[in-house]
């Protein structure tokens, strides 16, 4: 049974677009082989700057002017270029100007640091190996097919394959701590062909191609196949997958230097592959904002036209249009009125363009920016274990997090430690418990197993003996002497030098450490046989022949080894769900009862099942796996289906029992979060019972919830249409006005707090689009229904891809709320990304989650004060600055509005063009920003207390219509005060103790402000009347705040006369700042 | 924001490459600073009807008496207004608006007999007022050239586009050029006391000092320095289309000639309203002993040059002494008068919600 000949079956004609063809070392194939195609793949310069020198200003501002505002704000320039308009163009250059070079020398300035840190990678140093010798040159310069040495602790140049590596299993240890944040060591290996060279003549020597896809950004899938061609004989070929290639950006570890070869380069490698931008979110406030742009828009426009209206409508009369003093120009006489009318409207609309906020998009954007380091400054949210804070990978959602409605968050890892502990086992309903006391009897860690039933001691003994190899041997667990250990790792003492285990799964490590107590301890794996120091201290060695590697839809793992005495085993671990359907003999009824006791502790649970194969069958699945692993086209799926085949007949052995304690006040923050109003969801693999013991531990079902099941147990017995509308049913007595409402109430009083259970199976069956019965409504519909009333919904046996689906579904329903997801693992990605936030939770499953995500924090307790605290400072921060952005410039432009009826609608500009300049981009933005930068309308301290007070500003509540409208009309009362105010003080009067007249506007166009501002202020009565306006347009303000507060206080504001509050009252300081401003005409 | 996720997501790529990877566990624990930590010391004054009771009884309090002042101080400035636009057939000015002709060379005279019943103490100024004129509209306002005005011999000969279509006549450039001073106000008034011996005597007018000092000394000037001679300095240039008299004929004072004449700087200054009034001139208090104008008869002979009719306007002669406040101005006592109020009774009804909630929130707080 040599392998090798299965091996060169050639695999599937298939399709070889989508696939490259690497020469290695750029030597020719020889003849007979394939045509040698020299194939031009870019070099390994890594270019993250998104601007040169010469295209940043052509570039940059085109990125810029994409943008709806600064068009607009362009156009508007433009338009005061062209024709005659009433105020300089200066007025909206410059603050656009402004605007755009704030960006741009943001954006220069960060494009300047990566080109900085480009360069200094693209120059290190890098060893290649050409004509049997090592040269050194530089990263940038390596092409695709190069030899590259790399040395221990270095980092790879670009993605590689493996050829050789000076260890003689050919294989090498890497971190991609940096990659992925994983520190355990992965192993990578060499294809056996080649594993051998060791000396650079020898490694030149091979004459070999590699034929692998075209570069995709997938970290952990890599297909390939490697030709080697001896002498004259057939090529040989050799699967490539994601074990043999190494990733740019990963460290080589534990080896003093491998040979491997480039495949995929520069922009083409996988990291970079990996750090381009992900789809842009954006937030609920953003979209308000962008909404309350157009009404703004509007207005302007229904400004512009009504005044053009007015105006021809005036001008009716030659004495008035013209009177003797004032002529037109002959070539104005002889414009058509047609085009006369429509430069007047375009005038207008240049008059009234400021009521846009032009600087309201960088403020914001400053705001978010600079916002977010109190974020990362946090010291709470600082964990000293792992020696990080909070992340905020992206500040545009920054406000978003005071908005969430919904949060769905992972169980493992999020709501528990992910630190796992092995309680027991259990071989055929006999239970077996490590160091602890059973049954009266305390047993030490190696010592003998208690036995609680006595069964026939042979097919006992034998059922025992291959559960705990299977334990042993079934798993992907490496073993880490001390020496070469870095890093936050668990370390087992055991008289010889201590060894670490390292996994990437906490399961594993928990379960191989649980079995050394019991007495079985795995000591390593060596050429391919793995090594166990059983319980009568001898070594065993089994040839381990396949990895049938765990993933989560299969949700099982198998190895297949053959023992020394020539068996073929098969062992498989996994769920239940995944076990016992493919179990043909063993006690499954005792097991089961084990299992599903243990499930109701909150444990987590495995079932242990194998099957021996004989050498045919072994052979059979050896074609099988080999072929589906040659592939280089849906290779995963050919895996799959592979697995699928091979593990079946299983006999079951046996179960084992982890414990995941929860997170620290893990129940405090999920209680926060309810009172909060917001409601929980839980999505997890894991299963039922073992989840739903964690939602009661973690407070997220009370005892008092009433708990819905939708699980498959309970369609099974009735069909899925009338559970659906039975839940349905009893939902609807209890929450809506139904005549039975007071009696249910009075029934019981917790009839209102719902529980929901339902499992993946179910969900499929729910949102299944329903063709056949038609006449039944759609399931998703009721789903959502019951979901809407239920606070808590617990969703278990859910796929990675199911949980993104449950996250989209609530998005798109009705009310479109706003979603939160948290989660730490690689299966939470999808959902992740999904959600309006995601966070991600640094944790023990490496780090994709928190790369992924939009925010990361250490530890799931972390979300209390980012949603509660800083989630509802943001949001009341981001809210006024927009509100008051709006209604500045109402009160800024109404006014002039108002003054074209007084100056026969003559586009006559009511102020000053370096005010009309300065308006927007200092007066009235900095101080504004400066507040929605450090408000806090109520202290941390209250808000973490209280989480109630979150509810206050759900659902947008600041940035809703009718408060809209509220700033707005304020704005306009205010314009209104201080035009007419002016108007009626100012008006045919002297002002000055010495006579002159000084009316109130003389600083029309050309006029020098600074001598209309000594002869204003130095006058008494100005000063009086600016006291007087001020005091008139704070008053409906004021009075408001006040009745409000009196009346039907908000629990923000109760909670504000209860304790002292810190900052200053929203519009009041900066209307007094920015009246007085106004007020200097 | 884009960008800075950009940017965030890239340093991370870069921390990750360039760093030794792994092993970089320095202590990257947020300092414990009030500002970072969000701790900065500070103040909110609640808007409860508690705290703001008794802003508004003090607002009341300081607002009313302070109207009081304004509008007795403003009821004892005395203020006199005439309008001789000659609408009425009544009127002494009426054959002059009908005849008005620009091209007639002999100035028409109108007389208006009045009567001051109360005697004007103090300095009193003399103001001409103009209804329903536009000088406001953006092609007026805009229809000057301010650097010819400050004395630039170069905008002399090329006045500015803006003063189109008033930049040239005959193909001569027009000193001052534009709109505006084309339309300078050209009547002249002059003031008659009517002695109880039936004898008629002048009153003097002061012609300076009626604009405002920056005007006169910094954004007006005369081109060509300091040159005594005018007529020199304005050769090569005209007189604007509707003037009678070259700009360097105003006054017979240097002081108060060409550019830097009073009326003409005074007219410059474009009113912000349709219905606007000018200083004309003053009349100098002469000594304690006398009131600067006493109570009797006085007649107003005016030189009727100014055409108002075609665009419905009218013309006002306007007497009126000043205070501290400056002139006539009743509105902004009465609105100090009547903002005291309203904070005043404001208070008052505060006072009774803040009576019967504050009580009940207080319970409510105590039971939760």
């Amino acid at each position: 049974n040599e392998p090798t000949l299965l091996y060169t079956v050639c695999v599937g004609e298939e399709n070889w677009v989508d696939s490259r063809t690497v020469y290695i070392g750029h030597k020719e194939p020889p003849p007979g082989a394939e045509a040698y195609i020299p194939q031009r793949y870019p070099d390994n310069r890594i270019v993250s700057s998104k601007y040169t020198f010469w295209n940043f200003i052509p570039k940059n501002l085109f990125e810029q002017f994409r943008r709806i505002a600064n068009f607009y704000f362009l156009v508007i320039f433009l338009v005061q270029l062209i024709i005659d308009t009433p105020t300089s163009p200066v007025t909206s250059g410059l603050p656009l100007f402004f605007v755009i070079t704030v960006t741009a020398i943001k954006q220069g300035y960060e494009d300047w640091l990566r080109h900085k840190a480009d360069c200094s990678i693209n120059e290190c140093p890098v060893d290649v190996v050409q004509q049997g010798k090592v040269v050194r040159t530089q990263s940038h310069k390596l092409r695709v097919g190069d030899i590259v040495v790399v040395r221990e602790d270095e980092t790879f140049p670009c993605d590689l394959i493996l050829l050789s590596s000076s260890r003689h299993d050919g294989t090498c240890y890497v971190t991609t701590a940096s990659l992925d944040g994983e520190s355990s060591h992965k192993t990578y290996y060499a294809v056996p062909d080649t594993m051998a060279f060791r000396t650079e003549q020898e490694v030149d020597s091979l004459h070999a191609t590699i034929e692998c896809e075209q570069p995709q950004p997938d970290l952990y899938k890599f297909v390939g196949r490697i030709n080697i061609y001896k002498d004259k004989e057939e090529p040989v070929a050799r699967p490539l997958g994601a074990e043999n290639l190494l990733l740019r950006g990963a460290t080589l570890k534990n080896t003093q230097h491998i040979y491997a070869v480039a495949v995929y380069t520069g922009m083409e490698t996988k990291m970079a592959l990996n750090y381009q931008s992900k789809s842009q979110k954006r937030s609920a406030v953003e979209k308000s904002m962008n909404a309350f742009l157009i009404v703004y828009l509007c207005i302007l426009i229904s400004k512009a036209v009504i005044n053009t209206v007015l105006k021809y409508a005036w001008q009716w009369s030659p004495d008035r249009d013209e009177p003797w003093y004032n002529h037109r120009t002959e070539n104005e006489r002889q414009r058509h009125v047609v085009i006369r009318a429509f430069t007047d409207f375009l005038a207008f609309m240049v008059l009234f363009n400021y009521i846009i906020p032009v600087s309201m998009y960088v403020t914001v954007e400053m705001q978010k920016f600079l916002g977010s380091y109190f974020i990362t400054w946090d010291e709470e949210m600082f964990d000293e274990e792992l020696g990080e804070g909070a992340q905020v990978n992206t500040s545009d959602l920054n406000e978003e997090l005071g908005q969430v409605e919904y949060v769905f968050t992972d169980k493992t890892g999020t709501l528990t430690e992910n630190n796992m502990e092995f309680i027991e086992c259990c071989v055929d309903g006999n239970v077996y418990i490590p160091h602890a006391i059973c049954n009266g009897q305390i047993l030490s860690a190696a010592s003998s197993i208690d036995m609680i039933d006595s069964s026939p001691g042979g097919y006992r003994r034998e059922h025992e003996d291959l559960f705990f190899r299977a334990l042993c041997l079934c798993h992907t667990v490496q073993v880490k002497e001390e020496e070469t250990v870095d890093g936050i790792k668990r370390g087992i003492h055991q008289g010889r030098p201590t060894s670490f285990y390292i996994s990437s799964s906490p399961d594993e490590v928990a379960l191989v450490e649980g079995m050394k107590r019991l007495g079985y301890t795995y000591l390593r794996l060596r050429d391919n046989y793995m090594e166990i120091l059983n319980k009568d201290d001898e070594i065993e060695r089994f040839e381990l022949l396949h990895v049938l590697n765990f993933d989560s839809v299969r949700r099982r793992m198998s190895v297949i080894v053959k023992s020394s005495s020539g068996d073929y085993l098969l062992f498989c671990k996994g769920a239940d769900s995944s076990i016992f359907p493919r179990v043909v003999s063993g006690k499954v009824e005792q097991v089961k009862a084990r299992v599903e006791q243990n499930a109701v502790e909150g444990l987590r649970t495995l079932c242990v099942a194998y099957r021996r194969l004989s050498e045919s069958e072994y052979a059979e699945a050896c074609h099988h796996l080999t072929e589906a692993k040659l592939a280089l086209q849906d290779r995963e799926q050919r895996l799959a289906q592979a697995y699928d085949i091979i593990e079946r007949d299983f006999v079951l052995l046996g179960a084992t029992a982890v414990e995941d304690r929860l997170q620290e006040k893990a129940a405090d923050t999920i209680e926060s979060l309810h009172k909060a109003g917001m409601k929980v969801w839980v999505l997890t693999g894991d299963k039922m019972e073992t989840a739903a013991a964690t939602c009661y531990a973690s407070k997220l079902f009370r005892r008092s919830t009433q708990i819905l099941e939708l699980t498959k147990k309970r369609t099974e017995e009735q069909s899925l249409h009338d559970v659906l509308f039975e839940l349905n049913r009893t939902l609807l007595i209890c929450t809506s006005g139904s005549p039975h409402l007071h009696i249910c109430i009075l029934l019981s009083v917790d009839c209102l707090d719902f529980g929901l259970i339902i499992d993946g199976a179910t969900l499929s069956a729910v949102l299944k689009p329903n063709q056949e019965s038609a006449g039944h409504g759609n399931y998703r519909e009721i789903f959502l229904e019951i979901c809407r009333n239920c606070s808590a919904v617990l969703c278990c046996r859910m796929a990675p891809l199911q949980k993104a689906q449950i996250v989209k579904l609530i998005k798109a329903s009705k009310e479109h709320p706003i979603t939160l997801a948290i989660g730490d693992g690689a299966n939470d990605v999808s959902m992740i990304l999904e959600a309006h936030v995601g966070i991600g939770i640094m944790g023990k499953e490496g780090r994709q989650a928190a790369r992924n995500s939009d925010y990361a924090i250490p530890k799931f307790k972390h979300l209390k004060k980012m949603l509660l605290v800083h989630g509802h400072y943001y949001y009341i921060r981001i809210a006024e600055l927009v509100q008051y952005f709006f209604y500045k410039n109402v009160c800024f432009i109404f006014p002039q509005f108002l003054y074209q009826f007084f100056c026969g609608f003559s586009q006559q500009p009511l102020y000053d063009t370096a005010y009309l300049t300065l308006y927007n981009i200092s007066f009235t933005s900095l101080p504004i920003l400066l507040y929605s930068l450090v408000e806090q309308h109520v202290t941390m301290e209250t808000l973490k207390r209280e989480p109630s007070l979150y509810r206050d500003i759900a659902k947008n509540s600041l940035l809703r219509w009718p408060v809209f409208l509220y700033w707005t009309c304020l704005g306009v009362f205010d314009a209104v005060i201080f035009f007419f105010g002016a108007y009626f003080l100012f008006d045919n009067t002297t002002f000055t103790s010495n006579g002159q007249v000084s009316l109130r506007l003389p600083f029309l166009n050309y006029q020098r402000m600074y001598y209309v501002f000594m002869q204003m202020l130095s006058s008494g009565p100005a000063w009086l009347s600016i006291i007087l306006l001020i005091t008139v347009s704070l008053l409906p303000d004021v009075i408001k705040k006040v009745l409000c507060r009196a009346m039907c206080p908000t629990a923000t504001e109760r909670a504000q006369s209860t304790r002292p509050c810190l900052t200053v009252e929203p519009s009041t300081i900066f209307m007094l700042s920015q009246s007085s401003s106004r007020m200097s005409f | 924001m884009m960008a800075s996720s950009y940017n965030a997501k890239d340093e991370d790529g870069h921390i990750t490459v360039s760093g030794p990877g792994g092993g970089t566990l320095r202590s990257k624990k947020p300092e414990n600073t009030a500002f970072k930590q969000q701790r900065l010391p500070a103040w909110q004054p609640i808007l409860t009807a508690g705290t703001v009771l008794p802003a508004f009884f003090i607002i009341g309090l300081i607002f009313i008496p302070i109207g009081i002042g304004l509008y007795v101080t403003s009821n004892n400035i005395k203020e006199f207004e005439i309008d001789y636009t000659g609408v009425d057939m009544s009127s002494p000015c009426f054959n002059c608006s009908q005849n008005f002709s620009w091209n007639s060379t002999r100035p028409c005279t109108c007389t208006i007999p009045f009567y001051l019943d109360q005697p004007y103490e103090s300095n009193v100024f003399m103001y001409y007022g103009l209804s329903n004129f536009y000088q406001n509209h953006r092609r007026y306002v805009k229809s000057r050239d301010d650097s010819q005005l400050n004395g630039d011999t170069e905008s002399l000969t090329k006045p500015s586009k803006e003063c189109e279509p008033y930049a040239f006549h005959e193909n001569k450039p027009i000193a001052p050029c534009g709109a505006i001073a084309n339309s300078m106000f050209n009547d002249t008034l002059e003031l008659f006391y009517n002695n109880p011996n039936g004898t008629k005597s002048e009153i003097p007018l002061t012609t300076t000092g009626i604009a405002w000092w920056t005007d006169k000394h910094v954004k007006f000037r005369n081109p060509g320095g300091n040159n005594p001679n005018l007529t020199a300095v304005f050769q090569g240039t005209t007189k604007p289309v509707n003037w009678h008299r070259p700009v360097y004929e105003l006054d017979t004072d240097a002081e108060n000639n060409g550019f830097i004449n009073e009326d003409f700087i005074v007219w410059m200054r474009t009113a912000a309203l349709p219905t606007f009034r000018k200083l004309y001139r003053i009349i100098q208090k002469k000594n304690n002993m006398v009131p600067t104008l006493p109570r009797g008869n006085y007649t107003l002979e005016v030189v009727y040059n100014y055409p108002v009719r075609s665009f419905e306007g009218r013309k006002r002669m306007i007497l009126s002494t000043i205070s501290w406040m400056g002139g006539k101005n009743p509105f902004l006592g009465i609105a100090y008068i009547t903002v005291g109020s309203v904070c005043f009774f404001l208070g008052v009804v505060l006072l009774i919600i803040h009576h019967k909630y504050g009580n009940r929130n207080n319970s409510a707080d105590i039971s939760n």
